[in-house]
């Protein structure tokens, strides 16, 4: 049959000669080829030290941001929670009283705002639903915990930090 | 004999039996960093400086785990098992001449535990030993996969012990003696009447098939079928846990080094290194440098084992049988002719 590639090699089957059928050659080859290994650099990244570099478009933790005024940016629409494929997102709504002005930017504000680590996908479309630039998953990875109940992050791990402070 | 004499020999053999533990317990360490830089990763590193303490921590920890006597396991030779293996790794260092005489004072210390007249033959005696704490701890396990680790052992051992002692029968034509001292003086220096005095030169082929059976006896890979994983789960030792395993994995690094002492003594020239005598050093130092020498030389040799080890994949068992029989030994006999006819011819 016609190879489709053209890649084919045909392989011939011959005896083994003398040197193969002594294995030391062989034996000699294998020997070079580990000890080049021996002297090459290590390729492990020893994890808690040093990190890999992650790419432009990694996602991780996801931090809701504040504006420039140092202003919480989330109003609380809940299409971020409507967008998630896993359902992780939970959030309850509150009424901006006056004063707060400085808190947040929109008369409507995120009360409480959890996102449950442990059934998050990290797929981005929390980002992407957001109509107030107030999520993004431009954090870290999401570290290891012993306990269920502390992967359901809330809002003192989620909100960046206040401007200047 | 005086006091001071005994006092002298059992120090020396403190030392050596101190010695030998400590470089099979960093034998392990060892064997995973050099794995790891064969495979390009860094290895144990956590425990101490570069993971040094690395052999205390994985010591303590088979101390501390639960010993395990199976049911139907027979429990007197379940230990016994273990225990020879241990103690047939350890009594084969006293006849290896570790150096040359060193005078402290008026005494003069031999650095031997004894110079027995059949050295050679005592460490062949004790390496058939040590395959029956192998065997005994195999059998005495009552599991099927024990059982054939120990059979591959014993058939194994008992196959390259053969071309082993060819392959030595030849060097012993060489050197007329059987005293691992008086092989060792033979080799003296580096260099003698126009050509090397090391055996290895004089024995190139001997010390190949020497070598090969070395990594058989030892149970090391590729030829490591008593405790081949991939088909039989641990082996002889698949139902040690605790100490006991502790025990065989320690004998098979003790091995590693006593095998390697024997190899450099037979072949190496032992403790002798080249110039030892022109550099105008004083005696004391002469011997504490071919110590220094004959160590390197053991540590050389204890790589090399660990390199062919992740170099070369395990034989097959019907491979192993065929290399044994149908190779080593006509190439041993081959060998002992030859030397016959050069040593008769050229003389």
């Amino acid at each position: 049959m016609e190879s489709l590639s053209n890649k084919r090699k045909v392989l011939e089957i011959k005896p083994l000669n003398f040197l193969e059928r002594a294995y030391l050659p062989a034996i000699m080859g294998g020997l070079a080829t580990t000890m080049k290994h021996f002297f090459k650099k290590p390729v492990t990244i020893s994890y808690p030290e040093e990190k890999r570099e992650f790419s432009e478009n990694f996602r991780g933790m996801h931090s809701l941001k504040r504006d420039e005024d140092g202003k919480e940016r989330c109003t609380a629409c809940g299409l971020c929670a409507l967008s998630c494929p896993a359902e992780a997102i939970t959030m309850t709504a509150a009424e901006r009283q006056p004063g707060e002005e400085n808190l947040y930017r929109e008369e409507k504000y995120a009360a409480v705002y959890e996102i449950n680590m442990l059934r998050c996908i990290f797929c981005g479309l929390c980002e992407e639903a957001c109509p107030k630039e107030a999520i993004y998953l431009d954090g870290d990875i999401v570290p290891a915990d012993y306990l269920r109940k502390d992967f359901i992050y809330g809002k003192d791990k989620l909100v960046e930090a206040p401007l200047n402070q | 004999m005086g006091l001071a004499d005994i006092v002298i020999k059992f120090v020396l053999i403190v030392i050596i039996f101190a010695i030998s533990l400590v470089v099979a317990m960093y034998s392990t360490y060892a064997e995973r960093k050099v794995a790891a830089f064969f495979q390009d990763r860094i290895g144990p590193n956590r425990a101490g400086p570069w993971g040094l303490l690395q052999p205390l921590a994985d010591g303590g920890k088979m101390f501390l785990k639960e010993e395990i006597i199976p049911t139907n396991a027979t429990p007197f030779l379940f230990i016994v098992g273990p225990s020879l293996a241990i103690l047939t790794a350890c009594i084969g260092s006293a006849v290896i001449p570790w150096g040359q005489k060193l005078t402290i004072g008026s005494h003069v210390v031999d650095l031997q535990v004894t110079d027995i007249n059949v050295g050679v033959l005592y460490i062949f005696g004790v390496v058939s030993l040590g395959v029956y704490g192998v065997m005994i701890g195999g059998w005495a396990s009552n599991n099927k996969y024990s059982l054939l680790g120990a059979i591959r052992a014993a058939s194994q051992n008992i196959s390259y012990e053969i071309s082993m002692g060819l392959s030595i029968i030849a060097l012993l034509m060489l050197t007329g003696t059987l005293s691992l001292r008086e092989i060792a003086e033979q080799q003296h220096g580096f260099w003698a009447n126009g050509w090397f005095t090391w055996n290895v030169f004089r024995q190139p082929l001997g010390f190949l098939i020497f070598i090969v059976c070395a990594f058989a006896e030892t149970n090391r890979s590729p030829f490591d079928l008593p405790e081949c994983e991939t088909e039989l789960v641990g082996g002889y030792h698949t139902e040690y846990s605790s100490m006991k395993l502790g025990f065989y994995l320690f004998a098979e690094y003790i091995n590693m080094f006593i095998s390697s002492a024997v190899m450099a003594t037979l072949y190496f020239g032992g403790y002798n290194f080249p110039f030892m005598h022109h550099l105008g050093l004083s005696e004391n130092l002469v011997t504490i440098l071919g110590v220094v020498f004959l160590f390197a030389k053991i540590f050389a040799f204890i790589f090399f084992f660990m390199w062919v080890r992740w170099t070369i994949p395990r034989f097959r068992y019907d491979q192993l049988m065929d290399l044994g029989w149908k190779v080593l030994i006509p190439l041993a006999i081959a060998n002992i002719i030859l030397t016959g006819l050069i040593t008769t011819f050229l003389k």
